[in-house]
Formats: structure tokens, sequence, C-alpha cells
């Protein structure tokens, strides 16, 4: 019923509208041409003067309203090292380019009042001024060579892949539709090889469980667990089709190809908590996490840093959630020795094992071998 | 509005028929062409013509057609962004089964479908109304009277140009009512996604109509492109030289070059995607488990479509856009009644764009694990195109600096295109720069960075270009009333839509989520925001419907054009008939003398481009 009267209004706003439309037009053939160019160049050029206050306020105003949740802005800074390089190059772009875009849009719209129709006026015949021109061609380049150095020189540090005698911890994505799988290496520090033909309901990920180093790789369940201020490899694959492993605070954005690995290194500087305490600082911050409870937690106190997907892979896109948690490094080191082997957990025995029958040395009683000790630890 | 007084414009036209019957060039076109053999019935006339005013025509007409649904998709996944908790069951009579009503009867856009609307939304919009209804319209109408040419060089081919187009529109519109839904991966209909069916839905019979249709569409740029090429080159009328071609000329010219060069890579890759889905190959796939099954695909790289994609992707956002500059090129220029300024660096800044433009696609792709070391040229070609974009801009500022300036609405949608132009390009440079693209790809910003720079403003510049010629298309004007209403309308409407997308892409908010991101706790608190966009585009959406109903109203019940010249332009258009018939001009056809910028020199309001040199005096406005 209410659609149906908003649709009979809307009808009836349009049919006023035309029948005024068509009365305007009466009436200007009756006032002359002249007289009709002179009245509607007079309102749109200060229509236009108008637009240009309100359009430059509004972005001003908007800008203001909306700074805490701006990248670089407020709370959210970069939480990684690398991170804070695109922070600053974006800042830098954002200086020049606004002040293209004021200085171009009152000039535009100032001259296109001022130069508004009149019947005494004369338009100048101004066909071109080389020096001018010059000036404006090389400007801009300028401003260009400046914002390709800075940004080509970020770009190459952010993209640089890892030394192999460098200090880091590789994990690995896996992106398939829905969800992610996240790999870690276990106590021996390196992720295991796999193959994607051995996939099965049991094996995700197509682990080759002939190689020892799959053995004791992890397949984190529940949330996933980072050291602060350690270099962090993430080896990103898709099984099905592309996806995308976005971190947001992080400034981590890259692919999962199907059939050809990529990878993304950064080094996270700010925990969870952290993180949290930085939010705290913000009144909206305070605001109740859940609405339906005003009286539970508040959203600060449940920030955690999530990874998204960013490549569009099908109906459930939107949905490919998982929490990071960024934890000083003994917490990790807790954290991580609870962590179980997938494959003595999930796979031995089974008939995707293809050691079943025979004896391993990590097999049980050696359990206890299994688990991370601290001197494991400490290598990764 | 006639801007000349009556006296003028009668010794005008004395003037300009006396010159085209002493100077004129004659091709004895009327005396080969009796009778109009061609045009002898309603269906030759008006349906199956080969006459490029009324192929224009047809143009515009589908793709207002299809700029209608596209902008209904929109409305429907803005309702599902701004209101996801409405409930939409309403719309089950028109949607069926992609409404879910639960139990409580609540009606819910299925997620399948949302991607589906979003798909075909982005190519629609892209390819059927910014290219076929943009430059298909512009280019027909337009290059024959504007280089003084009594048609295409093959009117058959431009025909064949529009009813592949047609055939196309009817694929892509059939697609709509599969019941496994139409295609749903996105414009850019990247691999695997779809290349398996068992991926996706819309990845089924959906994808292969839309290969069909993008194909069929292919064809019809292509036969458009080699006959706008074929006909600038060779029919231009005595005295037109390539220095006195309107800027529009130059625009559709560069475009088709364009379209000619990068189309076939497209058709390429879709049917090599063609081949994957239907013959076994693998140029796209490897190492694919899709549904717990394990494919032997081996070998491909899903890298490869999307190079092979981009290298049509990119520059067909140059196809969009520069018909839009060079019409509103030319309309700045007759409504500031000023030449407009730096003619050569305004064509010279457009065949460096058009160069330029194919060599930057990877831009697109900074993130999808090419060699990082290779986004380094990317990178420094995708910002030099800044420079002559900055150029045109500037350009344009300055005609309108010490103008006489006619507020009309052609002319306002010209000056909000340069808004527009200014806006969106700036964001680009964002984009440009790799290391910031890492944040901001595939987000929100992305999604504002291309509807204002190219959506919005190449609508702009067809709004333009319709207000503006209209009096030619169809010899009546548009409303004026109306047209001011729609344009202050969509300016305030259009930025108030897509500006706010910059802050939730700043905020990290990706695109193409079906909950705008409400799943996660970094995305979800732009409901409000959400909700003010949607209500803008919904009035925005009416601001169109009243364009679309002043441009039927006027077509039959316009103000009629009583003058040949009602704008007072120099170009060769306004010196055809009011209604002109096969063949453009009765008789022989004008010579040109001048550059087509002649507006108050030596103290003349204008100087047509038939008017010969005065003694002393020099072209181009040296
Ligand atoms: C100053 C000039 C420009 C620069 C530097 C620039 C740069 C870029 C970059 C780097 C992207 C990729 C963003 C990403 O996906 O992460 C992009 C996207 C896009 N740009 Fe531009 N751009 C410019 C002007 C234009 C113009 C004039 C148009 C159209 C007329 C345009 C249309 C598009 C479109 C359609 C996309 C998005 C395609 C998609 O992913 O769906 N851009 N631009
Ligand atoms: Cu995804
Ligand atoms: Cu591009």
């Amino acid at each position: 019923m209410t659609a149906l009267l908003i649709i009979l209004c809307v009808i009836l706003v349009g049919i006023v509208l035309v029948q005024i439309a068509r009365i305007v037009e009466l009436i200007s053939q009756i006032k002359g041409e002249r007289e009709v160019m002179r009245e509607s160049s007079w309102w749109n050029a200060h229509l236009s003067l108008v637009f240009l206050v309100v359009f430059l306020a509004g972005v001003f105003l908007s800008s203001y309203y909306y700074r805490n949740e701006l990248l670089g802005y407020g709370p959210h800074k970069a939480a990684s090292a690398h991170g804070s390089d695109i922070d600053s190059m974006f800042n830098v772009t954002l200086f020049f380019t606004g002040l293209v875009f004021i200085i171009t849009h009152i000039a535009l719209f100032w001259f296109a009042y001022k130069y508004r129709w009149r019947e005494d006026r004369k338009a100048s015949f101004i066909a071109h001024d080389t020096r001018l021109e010059v000036i404006w061609t090389a400007v801009p380049a300028v401003v260009m060579t400046l914002l390709v150095v800075r940004g080509l020189d970020a770009w190459n540090t952010i993209m640089a892949d890892v030394d192999p005698n460098e200090d880091y911890f590789e994990i690995e994505a896996v992106g398939q539709q829905f969800n992610w799988i996240i790999r870690y290496p276990g106590p021996d520090g390196k992720l295991g090889s796999r193959d994607f033909r051995l996939t099965t309901a049991l094996n995700q990920v197509g682990q080759d469980f002939r190689d020892p180093k799959n053995w004791d790789d992890i397949i984190v369940a529940q949330e996933c667990y980072l050291p602060v201020n350690k270099k962090i490899r993430v080896r990103i694959i898709a099984k099905d089709v592309l996806h995308n492993f976005y971190l947001p605070q992080f400034r981590v954005k890259m692919d999962a190809v199907p059939g050809m690995p990529t990878y993304f290194v950064f080094t996270p500087t700010k925990t969870t908590a952290e993180y949290r305490n930085e939010l705290r600082k913000y009144p909206e911050y305070h605001k109740p996490y859940d609405p339906a409870d005003p009286q539970g937690p508040k959203r600060w106190e449940k920030f955690e840093y999530e990874l998204a997907c960013a490549e569009l892979c099908g109906k459930g896109h939107y949905s490919m959630r998982r929490i990071f948690r960024v934890v000083p490094q003994e917490e990790f080191d807790a954290w991580y020795r609870q962590q179980e082997s997938y494959y003595l957990t999930q796979i031995r025995g089974k008939e995707e094992d293809p050691n079943k029958g025979k004896v391993l040395d990590i097999d049980p009683p050696a359990k206890d071998t299994l688990s991370p000790t601290p001197a494991t630890l400490s290598k990764i | 509005m006639a801007e000349v007084t009556k006296v003028a414009v009668e010794s005008l036209d004395t003037l300009e028929e006396k010159l085209t019957q002493e100077l004129g060039y004659d091709d004895h076109f009327h005396e080969h062409h009796h009778g109009d053999k061609y045009q002898s019935n309603f269906l030759t006339t008006y349906i199956f013509s080969t006459d490029h005013k009324i192929i224009g025509r047809q143009f515009l007409i589908t793709g207002i057609f299809w700029a209608l649904m596209g902008a209904l998709m929109s409305l429907v996944f803005r309702l599902q962004l701004g209101f996801p908790e409405a409930d939409l069951a309403w719309l089950k009579p028109i949607l069926g089964k992609w409404i879910q009503v639960n139990d409580a009867g609540i009606g819910k856009l299925d997620p399948e479908f949302y991607y589906a609307l979003v798909t075909i939304h982005g190519t629609v919009l892209v390819f059927f109304v910014l290219t076929a209804g943009l430059s298909g319209t512009f280019s027909n109408i337009l290059i024959p009277l504007q280089v003084g040419a009594r048609d295409m060089a093959s009117p058959l081919l431009n025909s064949f140009s529009y009813w592949f187009f047609f055939l196309a529109s009817v694929v892509m519109f059939l697609s709509l009512f599969l019941s496994t839904g139409p295609f749903s991966g996105g414009w850019t209909a990247y691999p695997p996604l779809s290349a398996l069916p068992q991926a996706s839905e819309g990845s089924g019979a959906g994808m292969t109509m839309w290969i069909v249709a993008m194909a069929l569409f292919i064809v019809s740029a292509l036969l458009g492109g080699i006959n706008y090429i074929t006909t600038v080159l060779n029919l231009r009328t005595k005295g037109m030289n390539l220095w006195r071609m309107p800027l529009t000329i130059w625009a559709f010219f560069i475009t088709a070059i364009i379209g000619v060069l990068s189309f076939p890579v497209l058709l390429s890759g879709v049917l090599l995607l063609m081949f994957d889905r239907s013959m076994g190959t693998s140029f796209y796939l490897s190492e694919i488990v899709v549904g717990g099954q394990i494919l032997d695909r081996i070998g491909g790289s899903p890298i490869l479509y999307q190079h092979l994609f981009w290298f049509l992707g990119h520059p067909e956002v140059y196809i969009i856009i520069l018909p839009a500059m060079g019409i509103v090129s030319e309309v700045l220029s007759v409504h500031a009644r000023k030449p407009i300024f730096g003619y050569r660096a305004m064509v010279l800044s457009m065949l460096a764009i058009a160069f330029l433009s194919f060599i930057v696609w990877a831009h697109h792709m900074f993130m999808a694990g090419v060699n990082p070391f290779i986004s380094n040229f990317f990178v420094v070609f995708t910002l030099i195109i800044a420079v002559p974009s900055a150029v045109k801009v500037f350009n344009w500022i300055s005609t309108v600096y010490g103008s006489n300036f006619r507020f009309n609405s052609a002319s306002l949608f010209a000056l909000g295109f340069v808004s527009l132009f200014i806006s969106g390009g700036l964001t680009g440079i964002f984009l440009g720069n790799s290391a910031i693209d890492v944040q901001l790809h595939d987000t929100y910003f992305v999604v504002a960075h291309f509807h204002i720079v190219m959506g919005v403003a190449a609508f702009f510049g067809m709004f333009a270009g319709i207000y503006h010629w209209f009096p030619k298309m169809f010899g009546r004007f548009m409303n004026e009333t109306l047209g001011k209403i729609h344009f202050w309308g969509t300016m305030i409407g259009a930025y108030a839509v897509f500006w706010p997308m910059h802050y939730t892409g700043m905020a990290g908010v990706p695109r193409r989520y079906y909950d705008g991101g409400a799943s996660f706790d970094a995305f979800r608190h732009f409901t409000e925001l959400n909700q003010f966009i949607t209500v803008a585009a919904i009035i925005v959406f009416f601001l169109q419907v009243i364009f679309v109903v002043n441009f039927f109203y006027s077509i039959f019940n316009g103000r009629k054009v009583t003058t040949k010249n009602p704008w007072g332009a120099n170009t060769l258009e306004w010196t055809t008939p009011i209604n002109p018939g096969h063949g453009n001009w009765p008789g022989k056809i004008p010579a040109v003398h001048r550059w087509p910028y002649d507006y108050s020199k030596n103290g003349e309001e204008f100087v047509p481009q038939y008017v010969p040199l005065r003694a002393g005096e020099h072209d181009h406005g040296h």
C-alpha cells in the first residue's frame, strides 16, 4: 500500500514538473530569446557559485567527519613496518592532488560565473598561449616524477622477497570457496611440499606426507597468532578460483592464484592489544560492540585483525573472514606449543597416509619429542 | 536558443548558399540517387536503414534502453547494500526465485543474483551504453556531417554494425532469464571463476551467453570502427584537412583506432576462455580442485587472461571517455563563444593518451601476482598519462576564461564533465602508484574513482552531446527547464552517490561484498553512509527518468527548430537543412576554408568553416 502511494506521489511530482517545464517554455517564447538567455545565464552562473561553495564545503566537512576512519588517520595508521610508507605516500599524493582539486574547481566555476553571457560582453579571442601551455605541462610532469620516484622506492622495498639467510617466519594461506586454510610450519620451521592431485576431503591442501617436513605442519582451525616485530612471509595460493589475501590494517594484499604461488612479506608492529589501546582513545570506539547488548564489551575491546578476501570468488566472497592475533613473542611461543601436527592427529594411519604400516620416529610414544621444545622454537 | 538575430540568420543562410554554390564540391550525388530508392518505406527508412543519421539514433535509443536496465539493476543491489534488513518480497513478482522469502515472510536478495546484477550492470554500462550508446551514436551522426560526407564509407557495414550490437543485446538480455541466472563473476570475467561452471551458477549457461554476446559486440565495434576511420581519412570535403577537423572528429577518429587495435585482443581472450570452458584446453587453468573434484588441467595461467583482458580493458576506458572529451570540447567552445584553448595541444594530448593507453594495462594487476619488477614500468607510464590529462583540463578551464558563457543544458553538462574528470582523474594518481594501490586495490576507492571519472563523466559528455545536437537529430529542441533540473540534480546527486565511496574505500571496505562488509568489524560501521548513498542513487535515477521523458516528449512535441544554425556554430552539420535527408546536403557539399573555432574573432561572433579566409587572415587564430 505504502509502496503504491509512493509510486503515485513520484508520478504526480513528475507530471507537475513536466507541466511547469512546459509552461516555462511557453512563457519564454513570449519573453523572447535574448531575455531568456539573460535570465538563464544569471541564474545558472549563480547556481554554479553556490555549487562550488557547497561542494567544497561538503568535501571538507565530510572528510572531517570521517577523519578517524580514513587511511593513515586517527587510529587507522598502518600496523606494519612497510605500511607507514604506504600511508605517507598516500598523504603526499593527497597534498598535491588536493591542491589541484581546489584550484581547478575554483577556477572552473568562478570563470563560468564571471564570464556568464551578457548581451554587451564580447568574448576574447584567445586561441592558445605557448608559454602557459609549457608551464602547465612541465609542472605536472615534475610533480609526477616526484611521486613516481617515491612510489617506486616504496614499492620495491615492499615487494622484495626475503633473503633465505634472513630471520623470518613463513606461513601458508590457501584460498578456497569460501574460506582460508592457514598452515604453519611446525617445529622444523619448514612448510612441507604439496601436490594438488593428493587433495582429499581430509588432506585439504594436498600435502605430500612422504615429505617429512609435512609431518609437523599445523593447520590452524581457530584464530591465527603472529609474533610482533617478526618478519612474516605468507605463501599465498588458491585451490579453485582466484582469491585475494587481504589484511587491511597491515596494508597487505595479494592475489591467490591456482597453480601459481605468490607471496607477501610484512612485519607486524602493533600487537592486537596495542591496537585496541589506540582505538580506546576515540569516543566512537566506546560504543557497545553489539548494539543489542549495551552493557556488553565496547568496540575497542573486541577489536581483532581480520583477514578478508579481496578478489571476487563467487557468491560467498564476502564471508571469508579469519582472525589474526598479533602477540608478543613469548605469548606466541606458548600458543604455538599447544598446536598439534595435522598429520599426526588427522592423517596418520588413515587411507591418505602413505607411511601406513611403517614406523616413523615421530610416532607415539615419541609424542613428547613432537611438541616443540624451546630450542626448536627459537629457531623460527 | 537562436542566438543570431533574424536578419543576420537570413543573410548568413544566403551567404552560405552562395558560397556553397560557388566554391562547394560537386559530386553529382543527387543525379545518381534519384528518388531515394533506399528509403522507400517505413522498414527501409527507420529500421534497416543504411543512413548514418538513422543508425546513430538507433544506437542512441538502444543505449538508453540499456542505461535504464543497468540503472534499475544498480537500484536493486544498492537497496541490498543500503538497507540489508529491508523486506524485498515485493520484488518477487519480477525477480522470482532470486528473492528468497524466509519463514517470517521477509524477502532477501539471493547472493548469487546480487553478483549477477553487479556483473551485468558493469558489462552493459561499459560496453552497451558508454561504448555503443556514446561512440556509436555520435560517431555515426557527426562524422559524415562534420567532415562533409554524404554518408559513411560503407553504409552497409555501418548498418551491420548496429545489427550486430542489436544481436549482442538480445543475447545478453535473454541470459537474464536463464534458470541458473546470468553470468555473475564480475564484468572483467576473470577465470578460473568464469571458466568453471562448478565454481558458480552464473558460470554455466550465463557465461556462455555472455561470451556470445561479447563476441557479437566486438564484431559490431570493429565494423563501426573501420568505417569511422575510413570515412575520416577518405571522405573529408574539399579543404577539410586534418588540422581543420573539429575536436569531436579527432576524438571519434582516435577512439576508432584504439578500438580496432584493442578489441580483437579481447575477442581472442574470450575465445580462449570459451575453449577452456568447452573443449578441455587449459589456457587459463592449472592445478585446480573445485568442489572436491580434481581437474586434470595443468600449465595454464589465469594471469594470461588478465593481460589479454586489460590490454583491451584499459584502452576501453579511453574508448569511452575520448568521445565525451571531444563532445565537451566542441560544446564548451560553441557556448563560450570562444575558440577552444590550445587546439593543437588538445589533439596532441589525445594522441598521447591513446598511445599511452596501450602500455599501462597492468596497473589493474599490481596485486595479481605479476612480477613486481614489471610493475615499475606500468607505474611510470600510468602516471605519465596524468600529464596530457592535466593539459586537457587546463585547456577547458582556459576556454571558459574570458568567454561570453551561454548557460544551457548542453554547456552545463560540459562544465560538469570537467569537474568530474578532475575529481576522478586525481584519484587515479593514487591508484597508479602501485605502493598506494596495495591498500586501495579492489576497495570502494576504485569504485569511486572509475564511476566519477568514467561512468558519470562519460554520461555527462553524452548528455551534453544530446542536448546540443538534439536539434540536428530531431529538428526540435529539448525542454530547457527540465534539462537544467536534470543537470543540477544529477550533478549534486552523482557526487552524493560516489564521493562518499572514497571514505569507505580508504577505510578498506572491499568492493563486491554482498553484505557491504557487515561481517567484518573493520568494515561494518558505514550503515548510515550506505543508506545515504542508496537514497541518493534512487533520486538520481528519477532525475534520469525526467531526462528520458524529456527526450521522447521532445522528439514529437519539442519546440521546433526554425533556423539552420540555432547555436551559431561553425561546423558543417549546421549547414545542412533542418531535417537533412539522404545525402545530407541537397546540392553541393560546402568547401572548408578555416578551422572550426573562429569564435569572437575580429568582432565577428562566429565565422563558419565555409567562409573563405579574408585577405591577410591566418587560419587557426595565429
Ligand atoms: C589520471 C589518469 C588515471 C590514472 C592514473 C588511473 C589509474 C587507475 C588504476 C591504477 C586503476 C586500478 C585500480 C585498482 O584496481 O586497484 C584504475 C581503475 C580504473 N580506472 Fe583509472 N586511471 C586514470 C583515469 C581513468 C580514466 C580517464 C578512466 C575512464 C574513462 C578510468 C577508468 C578506470 C576504470 C573503469 C577502472 C576500474 C576497472 C575495474 O577494476 O573494474 N581511469 N585506474
Ligand atoms: Cu573472494
Ligand atoms: Cu586502466
